[in-house]
């Protein structure tokens, strides 16, 4: 009786585009004159991409749509056509190889994908057809079948519970593999048709179910079942999540259910959920682009002056066409500018391993490579939680090095996320210190920092609130051991088991002083009392939690038939409701815990009697019948019957903070990061968090932007808040007249601020206003925050704290963000930053799925970030510039080889060479150093954070950088080749007179090059694993080896032998020994210079931080036997 | 149940090897200036002492180089260049100062004369040239325009650069007195031996007949005198192994370039000599210029001053780098200290 069953059962109702219509059994019911059968997809999950005849040009056209790669088919396509100097299997080798190889990576994932889903959708489910169980394959469910799922079995669609096996009317569910979640779920059966236990009676069942169309969102689910009876009146009942089973998750502790597709295949919620996050790039690949475009146009012109200049030379007959080169026929019809767009073609063609293919392979496999490191390390690894760091995309290893704002939630995050209830306070009077002392009466009171509200209320009231304690929450108790939730906490024989710790650690702490919940059984709560006898309360209705409304209410009706309303929440959400009870003592006491750091609750209750109940439910009950808005309307309905509220106390909850959450904080800080804190937490609390954690310190001046300093001006909130706005950035700016060296936020002396902001004041910051003059009010709240060391926003709904995010991000200097979370409420934080890193936390794995990395504790960010992101921005820094110079210094001697053949296009290298160069010679060493390089070690990178300082602002990849490496490519270009050119002054280099011709030159320049390059990365390498030396040697000698085969024997294949025993004819000549030594010593020497000459990272940090930390005992940091660097002092002088 | 988590505990673990925890044993390397220093003063040395020994040796290297293109009318070859005339023949005489020892070797050198332009460089067919049969029928597409004639016939060799092979040939005699004596010249060994024997074989009938009836069927490139198989009467050094066209087919790496011609065993003793050409090669057209040249040869090969001075410069280069290093190391260490106390 206690669901008001109302009939809104309209048969003429227009029938809504966005709903659908399921035919329970595809039973014809009734009412419906019309039965149109609906056509829904069929089970079948498909996450394969392709099948076996479209896999070939649906999975080349998908690799082509990659710029690259399309570029390089071009270039192909170019040589294939067009009499090129090279043949097309000097760049169409590389690229089949790169196009082989993802294509079997992707064939392979998407036959593990095909057999996964084959598996799937064969795998046998058990229909209801007819009244008897059908076996069917899971593809065949359509929807509208009645499905049974025993215990530990997958449900094979979305269906919703019909009848269960349990008495109540409930199961259990986990749904681990859809959103990571291991606790167990209570789903509910619709109360018609929960007494159906058989097949028969299920199948009886005449019913349709209306309900929105597909969407994403596992957590949102409206429909309306109407059950036809016999008596031909059909009832609605309202369909929420709570009665919709997901597909992927289990049955837990329940023998069978029976439920109705609802969502079949394609159309399930996990298959929606199955689109990927949209992609993060980097600013190391935006990078990559800019110079790839200046290469490009280095190319281009290249090719420009190689076609002009052969036009002009070719403007005097003598060297256009002399008599022993003569032209065909053909080429002497061609019309002049289809010959020269030919010949610009050719230049491409033979220029266009300036931009290797190879590069885009290396990035990727570093890419992935590396992230196992991260995943690797036993650092990071929590002995508890029993599981490491997460990779989720390994794009943004080197964005870890880059991180300029931390964005961090406070609870879960910061803290532990593991509550412990502290002290109460009941009717103004403060209880602390009884978890030692829990007998019957033994609650003591203690003097506390708020002494003067210490005392004892009267018993009854405790025995009240300590019941609202136990009835008001969503809490379950586990009766087996079985379950792996980690918010288990065994209370003798109970384990509670919540979304939320707070209501746990709440539950438990009722039961220390007395009354134990003891769970629920047909919507009937078991307390055990102080007397240990047992009370049951019939519970109504459940007024769930909700972020926005930040509290929950429940309403229970006494055996003696009185009826409560139990509601609690956050103090500034309950104040406003409440009308009576001790509200100043309260009030007060509750912000002392809050400065205690403590997370306060307030509970109030009122009395209802039997009529307003009844209405109560009217209105509860057609808000949730609502197909449209309903969250907005339950909303409102709420908000209605949460008013009038006695206040009744409040309890305070601890959250210790992680540990190394402050040291991390710190180290972020001193790396040049400002760390944000961004909590839906009131301010006092959040502050004493930001306090413990040394975001704030004693004296630093706090600026605050709250509510509460407005609040006087009720009327006018928003010119308030911009002339507080005003005020505070008068102050800041004032303060940076005096100290405007201080931009570097360094180790300065000055002042430093910290602002406090809370959700309302933002809110009426970001609104724009009539005359939308929104943006200046943002301009100067960040031009505050960026003067601001630490900054605390409190009170904040999950989505602003992506518009923070979103604010910092969208600046003019595009600062890289990285926000940090745990619960499902950073998500769009998470989502929104250029990094996000999920916690591995206690609310859920959300944050943790939607995240780029994932790590088990907070203080794990401080090696992420301090060490992983600097090595591997470090790395790819490196590997991309190496790249670029590789490719420069191969391809320029070839440009300046033109000038002496006639600008004709003579390729300087082989074929082989050409090809080999970036796949052989020159690859493995720098992939390897890519993946081991640790130009500080690690120990260092911890011990001393300000080392992250070093690469802050893309470092590396700047214009500077890369000129110098440009300039170093294009100097060793001109050595190689006029080294050669002046040694082939004389082409006679051996002592029995005989003379080498072209393709010797070419290989004098091309070992020089392979030398000079991968000497290039001895010189660069800091940390020589044997890895390293086994690449680098083996690369150098597997050249010298190939070499000698390459030139060793006549190839059949080869139309032309042009390297036959060229490498080894070279090799007898002392001159060219000598040429090539000299030139590799010449072209490495001005890298040699300005690598003494300049500063060692490592070391020259070490000295710095031996002079900064003279004076303290601390320092262990042992100094180096080697010499000190003249580096560091050119570098402290300039 | 505590166990079964330990067990999860363990398969998650990662493990802790040096490698995956990125520790692997590693010798990290400093350019400390006190390695770099004395490694560039030793440098420094070592490459003037290289430098020296090639550059005297360059130095020692007698070098006699005879221009006769004939482009100005005082030339003795002018009178070749005109049209008309055929199986020119013109002398030049020089004058040996000081002994060349043996061997001598005797260049031709042809300036502005592309051998490295793409389209002529690919102009051959290493299958036809390396004897096979059915290559000599049809040679590769490559030698186009030099591959028929206009009957359709194949040409053997085929191609730009065997069609453009170098046809002036010298005859030297020594000038005693009025008396002139010829001086022998060696053909033998001018080309690599590698490509004289293995990559040039002439195409080979089975029943061993000799080389004229394995050309049958061919034509001798355009601008040739005769055939191939009528090279040289010495039949190790006819058709496709002829010494003088391997060096030819090996083609040069720049504009300017010299060929090995022929070998003086004995060398030259001092006194006049008089190069006898027949001059047949037209450079004229393109600009060109030809020389021949007299060389000794050192261990390092023919005279190339550049080497020796290449490495003289880098020497002194890498001791006044040291040198300067060394004093800004020395001041500011003297500072550093300072700094640090």
């Amino acid at each position: 009786m206690f669901r008001c069953a109302v009939n809104r059962w309209c048969a003429g109702e227009e029938k809504r585009v966005d709903s659908r219509t399921i035919y329970v059994g595809h039973h014809p019911t009734p009412e419906i004159e019309a039965f149109l059968p609906q056509n829904f997809c069929d089970n079948r999950i498909v996450s394969s991409k392709y099948t076996y005849w479209n896999f070939i040009p649906k999975n080349l056209f998908e690799q082509f749509r990659r710029i690259a790669n399309f570029y390089f088919l071009i270039i192909f396509l170019v040589q294939v056509i067009v009499d090129t100097p090279t043949s097309p299997v000097t760049s169409g080798l590389p690229l089949f190889f790169v196009i082989i190889v993802t294509a079997i990576k992707q064939g392979y994932e998407d036959w593990l994908r095909h057999k996964a889903d084959h598996s799937v959708n064969k795998s046998p489910v058990y229909v209801v057809n007819g009244g008897k169980i059908v076996e069917k394959q899971s593809e065949k469910i359509q929807v509208g079948d009645i499905v049974c799922v025993k215990e530990d079995e997958t449900f094979p669609c979305d269906l919703i519970l019909l009848s269960s096996s349990r008495e109540d009317g409930t199961c259990y569910v986990t749904t681990a593999s859809l959103d990571g979640e291991s606790s167990q779920k209570t789903y509910f059966t619709v109360p018609d048709t929960s007494a159906f236990r058989t097949e028969m009676e299920v199948d009886s069942l005449s019913a349709t179910i209306e309900c929105e169309q597909p969407q994403p969102d596992l957590y949102k689910f409206v429909g309306r079942i109407h059950v036809f009876s016999d008596k031909q009146e059909p009832v609605a009942r309202s369909l929420g999540p709570e009665n919709l089973l997901l597909r992927g998750a289990t049955l837990k502790n329940t023998d069978k259910i029976y439920g109705v597709a609802i969502y079949t295949g394609m159309e399930t919620k996990m298959a929606l959920n199955y689109q990927g996050k949209s992609q993060k790039r980097s600013v190391v690949e935006k990078s990559i682009n800019v110079f790839l475009i200046v290469y490009l146009c280095i190319l281009v012109s290249k090719s420009l002056i190689g076609t002009m200049l052969k036009y002009i030379w070719q403007s005097d007959p003598a060297n256009d066409e002399p008599w022993y080169s003569s032209k065909t026929g053909k080429e002497k019809n061609i019309n002049q500018l289809v010959k020269m767009f030919i010949d610009f073609l050719s230049y491409m063609v033979l220029f266009n391993f300036i931009i290797p293919v190879s590069m885009y392979v290396t990035v990727e496999m570093q890419k992935f490579l590396g992230s196992y490191f991260i995943t690797w390390d036993k650092d990071m690894y929590d002995e508890h939680l029993g599981e490491g760091a997460l990779v989720n995309t390994s794009d943004l290893n080197e964005e870890l090095g880059q991180i300029q704002y931390v964005f961090t939630d406070k609870t879960g995050t910061l803290t532990e996320n593991n509550m412990e209830f502290i002290e109460c306070c009941i009717d103004g009077f403060k209880y602390k210190n009884f978890v030692d002392s829990c007998v019957v009466d033994g609650i003591s009171s203690n003097d506390g920092p708020c002494s003067s509200i210490c005392g004892m209320a009267g018993k009854e009231k405790e025995e009240l609130f300590l019941r609202a304690l136990c009835l008001c929450h969503t809490v379950q108790v586990k009766e087996e051991d079985k379950v792996d939730g980690l918010l288990k906490q065994h209370g003798g024989s109970y384990t509670y088991i919540s979304s939320s710790p707070d209501e746990v650690a709440l539950v438990q702490g009722a039961k220390t002083l007395g009354f134990t919940f003891q769970g629920m059984e047909n919507n009937r709560m078991k307390i055990q009392n102080r007397e240990t006898e047992i009370e049951i309360y019939e519970l109504l209705q459940i007024l769930s939690f909700d972020p926005v409304r930040r509290r929950m209410s429940v309403i229970v009706k006494e055996n003696s038939g009185r009826i409560f309303l139990f509601c609690k929440g956050a103090d500034s959400s309950i104040f406003p409701k409440v009308n009576t009870g001790k509200q100043e003592e309260i009030r007060l006491h509750v912000e002392c815990s809050a400065v205690d750091g403590l997370r306060t609750l307030c509970v109030a209750y009122k009395e209802l009697t039997q009529d307003e109940y009844d209405q109560i439910s009217t209105q509860l009950q057609e808000a949730k019948m609502a197909l449209k808005d309903r969250d907005k309307k339950l909303a409102d309905v709420y908000d209605k019957i949460e008013i009038d509220l006695h206040l009744i106390g409040a309890t305070a909850v601890e959250d210790k903070l992680q540990e190394q959450a402050a040291e991390t904080v710190e180290a972020l800080r001193s790396a040049g990061m400002s760390v944000w804190v961004l909590t839906g937490d009131k301010m006092e609390t959040a502050m004493a968090t930001c306090y413990a954690c040394r975001l704030f310190h004693t004296n630093m001046k706090l600026l605050e932007l709250t509510t509460k300093n407005i609040q006087e001006f009720k009327a006018r909130n928003e010119a308030k808040v911009h002339e507080l706005l005003l005020e505070l950035h008068k102050v800041v700016v004032q303060d940076k007249k005096y100290s405007s060296v201080s931009q570097l936020r360094s180790w300065s002396t000055t002042q430093e601020f910290g602002l406090i902001i809370d959700g309302a004041a933002l809110s009426l910051i970001m609104k724009p206003t009539q005359d939308g003059s929104t943006g200046n009010y943002k301009d100067l709240l960040l031009q505050i925050c960026q003067r601001c060391t630490a900054i605390l926003c409190c009170r904040m709904a999950p989505l602003q704290k992506a518009q923070i995010v979103k604010m910092v991000k969208n600046t003019k200097e595009h600062p890289i963000t990285l926000a940090i979370g745990d619960g499902a409420n950073d998500v769009s934080m998470v989502l929104e930053a250029h990094v996000g890193i999920g916690l591995k936390g206690k609310e859920g794995r959300q944050a943790a799925r939607n995240s780029d990395y994932a790590i088990p504790k907070f203080k794990h960010l401080q090696k992420l970030l301090l060490a992983h992101g600097h090595l591997y921005y470090i790395r790819i820094a490196h590997l991309v510039q190496y790249f670029f110079y590789k490719n420069l210094c191969f391809i320029f001697p070839q440009f300046l080889y033109q000038f002496y053949c006639g600008f004709s296009q003579q390729p300087l290298y082989d074929a082989t060479y050409l090809t080999f160069y970036n796949i052989c010679f020159t690859s493995l060493p720098i992939l390897l150093y890519g993946l081991l390089e640790q130009h500080i070690s690690i120990e260092m990178l911890k011990k001393d954070p300000s080392l992250y300082r070093n690469i802050a602002n893309n470092a590396l990849l700047q214009w500077k950088p890369f000129l110098y490496w440009t300039f170093l490519g294009l100097f060793n270009g001109l050595v190689f080749f006029f080294g050669a050119y002046f040694l082939y002054d004389n082409s006679t280099l051996t002592d029995n007179g005989q003379v080498y011709g072209n393709w010797t030159f070419g290989t004098i320049v091309f070992t020089v090059l392979v030398f000079t390059v991968n000497l290039k990365l001895v010189l660069d390498t800091q940390y020589w694993t044997w890895i390293n030396h086994f690449v680098i040697w083996g690369s150098l000698a597997f050249f010298v080896i190939f070499s000698f085969f390459w030139g060793g024997i006549i190839w059949p294949f080869l139309k032309q032998q042009r390297m036959y025993f060229v490498f080894a004819q070279m090799l007898t000549s002392v001159s060219a020994w000598l040429t090539i030594i000299l030139l590799i010593t010449v072209s490495l020497m001005p890298d040699v210079m300005v690598k003494v000459l300049s500063k060692h990272p490592d070391k020259g940090r070490l000295q710095k931080y031996l002079v900064y930390n003279k004076a303290a005992d601390t320092v262990s940091t042992p100094r180096s036997p080697v010499e000190p660097l003249l580096a560091r002092s050119f570098s402290i002088e300039s | 149940m505590s166990r079964q988590r330990d067990q999860a505990v363990l398969k998650n673990k990662p493990d802790n090897t040096a490698f995956t925890q990125q520790r692997l044993p590693a010798w990290q390397p400093f350019l400390s200036a006190g390695y770099v220093l004395p490694t560039f003063f030793l440098l420094g040395l070592v490459f003037i002492a290289i430098g020296l020994g090639l550059y005297f040796t360059s130095n020692n290297v007698i070098e006699i180089e005879l221009e006769y293109t004939g482009r100005s009318p005082n030339s003795s070859c002018h009178h070749c260049t005109k049209n008309d005339t055929k199986d020119c023949k013109c002398n030049i005489e020089f004058k040996v100062d000081k002994t060349l020892p043996g061997p001598v070797f005797m260049y031709y050198e042809l300036v502005n004369f592309y051998q490295n332009h793409r389209k002529y460089g690919v102009s051959r067919d290493d299958d036809q040239l390396n004897g096979d049969l059915k290559y000599l029928k049809e040679p590769s597409e490559y030698c186009f325009p030099f591959r028929q004639d206009g009957q359709n016939r194949p040409i053997a060799p085929c191609g730009a650069i065997a069609n453009s092979m170098f046809n002036d040939s010298f005859v030297l005699y020594k000038v005693n007195n009025s008396e002139i004596s010829k001086v022998p010249l060696n053909s033998k060994g001018i080309s690599w031996w590698t490509d004289y024997n293995v990559k040039f074989n002439n195409p080979k009938l089975d029943n061993g007949t000799d080389l004229k009836q394995a050309f049958e069927g061919t034509v001798k490139p355009h601008n040739w005198p005769r055939p191939a198989y009528e090279l040289d009467t010495n039949p190790e050094n006819n058709g496709f192994i002829n010494e003088d066209f391997i060096v030819w087919m090996r083609t040069a790496a720049l504009p300017t370039f010299r060929k090995l011609y022929r070998r003086i065993d004995d060398g030259l003793q001092p006194g006049k000599y008089l190069v006898e050409i027949s001059y047949n090669y037209p450079v004229l057209s393109f600009n060109g210029q030809k020389r021949v040249t007299f060389s000794t040869i050192s261990w390092m090969g023919g005279r190339n001053p550049f080497l020796g001075i290449a490495y003289l410069v880098c020497g002194s280069v890498s001791i006044v780098t040291g040198i300067i290093m060394l004093i800004v190391y020395i001041k500011y260490q003297g500072q550093n200290i300072r700094k640090v106390e």
